[in-house]
């Protein structure tokens, strides 16, 4: 009970803090604030292996993704975290639609049936209680095979893509440009346009 | 479970609805990603929150299959902004308008 509203104090702080930083550097902080509450919140709701998965693969991957990028773009030639924001032209009718999506999921949610079953299935650490990570593991590689294969096609096409995106065009492509040399060309041009 | 399922799914529409101010009101793309990740993990924690009180991992399986998506939406829409800004430096969104069809 205590657990929850700390965490669920943390987590609503991070998330304005993420939302509301100046830099993305900041942002990636608070982020990871509410990613570490948000296993936690897992881990209480016993999700074990999502809450590993939620330190390993947001903190781990993710943010650390997002840091070099922020690394990268910030050694170029303007700064990157300037830049006027939108606050506080846009940020009263983006409050109001988020006031309204909080509303409709809120009464959504308390509009569901009541006969929620609340009975403690085991508890956290158990082998094989709900939510552990052989109860996740059965259910991924039997009933849920099919989505855990689309799950690495998935992970495959964004690959490929990020290396058609980012990558430099010839390791693409295969072909092999010739070095250039500078001054060729203009004086090129220069003996086209004297002809 | 010591609280009450309804607290958890109300928790996750709050940072769903923090999520969507910073994708509305932000200009900086990296922020704007980050948002988006917000709102990945509010529909997480709320898809985690019915699989304990239905007792079915298949919400554990979907919200793990949104973790892989969330992945890989992160890493080409960071490719994305790493080569927009390679050509052309920016720190707004609104500038950027090569992609408009």
């Amino acid at each position: 009970m205590i657990a929850f509203w700390i965490l669920a104090v943390l987590m609503i702080a991070s998330a304005v803090f993420t939302v509301s930083a100046r830099k993305p550097v900041y942002s990636v902080i608070g982020l990871l604030a509410n990613f570490v509450c948000l296993a936690g919140m897992y881990l209480e709701l016993q999700a074990e292996f999502l809450a590993v998965i939620q330190i390993v693969v947001y903190s781990g991957a993710i943010l650390i993704l997002f840091v070099f990028v922020i690394a990268l773009l910030s050694s170029g030639v303007r700064p990157f975290d300037v830049g006027p924001d939108r606050a506080p032209r846009i940020v009263i009718p983006a409050a109001i639609i988020a006031a309204l999506t909080l509303i409709a999921i809120t009464a959504t949610a308390l509009r569901t049936p009541a006969a929620l079953v609340r009975t403690p299935v085991g508890s956290t650490g158990d082998a094989n209680a709900f939510g552990s990570v052989a109860d996740f593991g059965v259910a991924l590689f039997t009933t849920n095979l099919l989505p855990f294969e689309v799950t690495a096609f998935i992970l495959m096409v964004a690959v490929i893509g990020v290396v058609l995106i980012a990558g430099d065009d010839d390791a693409v492509t295969g072909a092999r440009r010739k070095p250039r040399r500078p001054g060729k060309r203009e004086s090129i041009v220069k003996d086209t346009v004297a002809r | 479970m010591s609280v009450a399922p309804e607290y958890y799914v109300v928790l996750s529409a709050v940072l769903f609805s923090i999520g969507v101010v910073g994708v509305i009101a932000r200009r900086n793309p990296l922020i704007m990603l980050m948002s988006i990740e917000l709102l990945f993990n509010a529909a997480n924690l709320a898809l985690v929150t019915y699989a304990r009180v239905w007792t079915n991992n298949a919400g554990h399986v979907f919200a793990f299959l949104v973790i892989t998506v969330a992945a890989a939406e992160a890493a080409i829409g960071l490719a994305i902004v790493a080569v927009t800004f390679r050509r052309t430096p920016f720190v707004d969104v609104d500038e950027v308008s090569a992609l408009r069809g």
